[in-house]
């Protein structure tokens, strides 16, 4: 068990989906199918939907608080964001979520578990910003 | 422990209406996302926010509108998703103009100006050195800090617009001296001059050094003095792109880098990078992914927004120049810019020449009447890194002079590579 910082609480579980290079969700994710469109990411071509984003931090634009938000809203986005870093575009998109609907995700910066855990690990992310190994992936 | 003042405790409670309520509980959760100690007012804001992503940021500002929501301090708008005077001709979708206009409308009734351009900076009225300022979008934000010597922390679409409403901000980041000190120092002094004086050379430099230091504050020693706002612009727009870069110095250009020393201040360089041929060529290839053999279908300048020094310089470029029929020619510029570059006869040329003004917005942000588009030709780091993603295309990087010739042409054709080609 790690325990992170958290910038928006709830709570969450997924498989992990790790990458060390940032995203920037604006130009990087496509909100209505959750697709990574940044061709110059590794990511590229994967989707975040219901994964557990676990990157150093976001980068570039500052339209990615809106396009989180409409992957909040559309289904379409991660289940969680762990981040090494405080990261105030992925923080913000789901803090207006949260002041919209109700409804957002956990955004935790847990720097341990951004250097630990591997895609296709299954986490689950607690309100205190614990964030368990449920299972590991297979080797 | 975030102090309050009376002021942030009445916006909070209600007092100044629902809408700088709800404003200023977004603002105080991302004082704590900051871990900010105090709050300090701002003079002035640009917001992004007024791009369509979806109804999600329509119904955000729709609710701020509705509620009462009235910017305290003057705010200039970003692009929008359309340009508001030839969408039609465009042939964007009547479904989605009208969301873009909805949204448009929210933050205009919420009192901001219609400036609709990504470079606030080349209005008449800019941000003093030393003012605060909560500006959105990446490439602006990097330029009002860096070059203007303004301050402002990287903010994000809804919160530019509840700092503006509110007036407050948390004082953290880089609205804080002891934030806007140097981190990295890049050298290209090194490098040879003909690069250092190439146009190129800003926008792969820009993307270099993002890429690599991210959200720290790099600190470029050897810029040449003949260093243009533009160059600046790219450079910045470049950084912003590949990284989280909010402000970089520049020694001897910069406001707030007169000397190597000021640049770092009490901090002493954590990393020193001596920036080779090969790191801006590494840049070219990542961002210039381009098929020879491949038609350009589509050249796209002013990413950041074409300047008027720009117009000038594209203007004899065009002279004796007719675009390929096959190719939608666009520069993109702030309906202010148009209107100078109008009065200068500098946007007729482009007409002349088979090209097309876009003002409002851009090419990665709204339809094209051509598209799908194959191939971008671009002299823009920016279009070039977010192209594929957003437009679906590929891309080739070139010099202004290179996209000319390459729109003529209709595939990609360069003067001639120089040193971007390893030997």
């Amino acid at each position: 068990m790690w325990r992170g910082e958290v910038l928006v609480g709830g709570a969450a579980e997924g498989i992990a989906l790790v990458t060390s290079i940032p995203l920037s969700f604006w130009g990087g994710v496509e909100p209505l199918t959750g697709e990574v469109i940044d061709s110059h990411h590794p990511l590229c071509g994967e989707h975040v939907t219901g994964r557990v984003l676990v990157m150093p931090r976001g980068r570039g634009s500052s339209s990615s608080s809106s396009v989180l938000l409409e992957c909040i809203r559309l289904r379409t986005g991660p289940a969680a964001i762990l981040l090494a870093a405080a990261d105030e575009m992925l923080a913000l998109g789901a803090i207006v979520a949260d002041e919209l609907d109700g409804q957002t995700i956990p955004v935790v910066i847990v720097p341990e578990a951004v250097a630990t855990v591997r895609s296709g690990d299954r986490l689950r992310v607690g309100p205190e910003g614990d964030v368990h190994l449920v299972e590991a992936a297979s080797p | 422990m975030l102090r309050l003042t009376d002021v942030d405790r009445s916006l909070l409670g209600g007092e100044r209406g629902p809408a700088a309520a709800m404003a200023m509980r977004i603002v105080l959760r991302m004082a704590y996302v900051w871990r900010a100690l105090a709050m300090l007012d701002i003079t002035g804001a640009h917001i992004d926010g007024c791009l369509y992503h979806g109804d999600g940021g329509l119904e955000f500002a729709e609710r701020l509108a509705s509620s009462g929501g009235r910017v305290a301090v003057p705010a200039t708008l970003n692009i929008g998703s359309l340009d508001f005077l030839r969408w039609r001709a465009a042939g964007v979708p009547a479904a989605f103009a009208r969301k873009a206009r909805s949204l448009a409308d929210a933050y205009l009734r919420m009192g901001c100006r219609p400036t609709w351009t990504c470079a606030p900076y080349q209005d008449t009225e800019r941000p003093a050195f030393g003012a605060q300022i909560a500006w959105g979008e990446s490439n602006a934000i990097v330029f009002a800090n860096s070059v203007l010597g303004a301050r402002t922390n990287r903010y994000g679409d809804f919160l530019d617009i509840c700092a503006a409403i509110t007036g407050r901000v948390p004082a953290a980041g880089l609205h804080l001296e002891e934030n806007r000190r140097g981190e990295w120092l890049f050298r290209v002094d090194e490098l040879p001059a003909a690069v250092r004086e190439d146009e190129r050379f800003y926008p792969l430099l820009g993307y270099f050094f993002g890429m690599v230091c991210q959200e720290r504050v790099p600190v470029i020693d050897g810029l040449p003095p003949t260093a243009s706002e533009d160059d600046l612009k790219a450079l910045g727009a470049a950084a912003a792109s590949s990284g989280a870069v909010g402000l970089f110095h520049a020694v001897g250009i910069t406001p707030e880098a007169p000397t190597l020393s000021a640049a770092f201040g009490v901090r002493r360089p954590s990393r020193v990078v001596d920036v080779t041929l090969d790191d801006l060529r590494d840049a070219h290839r990542e961002l210039s992914r381009e098929d020879a053999e491949e038609p350009v279908d589509l050249v796209a300048l002013g990413s950041p927004h074409f300047s008027l020094a720009e117009f000038r310089r594209l203007k004899p470029l065009l002279d004796g120049v007719r675009v390929d029929a096959a190719v939608d020619f666009v520069v993109c510029t702030g309906r202010a810019t148009y209107e100078l570059a109008r009065t200068e006869g500098l946007a007729d040329a482009v007409e002349r020449a088979g090209g097309r003004i876009l003002t409002d917005t851009c090419v990665v942000n709204t339809p094209g009447p051509r598209g799908p588009y194959r191939l971008m030709m671009t002299n823009s780091a920016k279009f070039a890194h977010y192209g594929p993603g957003k437009v679906g295309c590929r891309v080739a990087l070139g010099s202004l002079a290179d996209c000319v010739r390459s729109a003529r042409a209709a595939r990609v054709v360069r003067e001639e590579d120089g040193w971007l080609v390893a030997r």
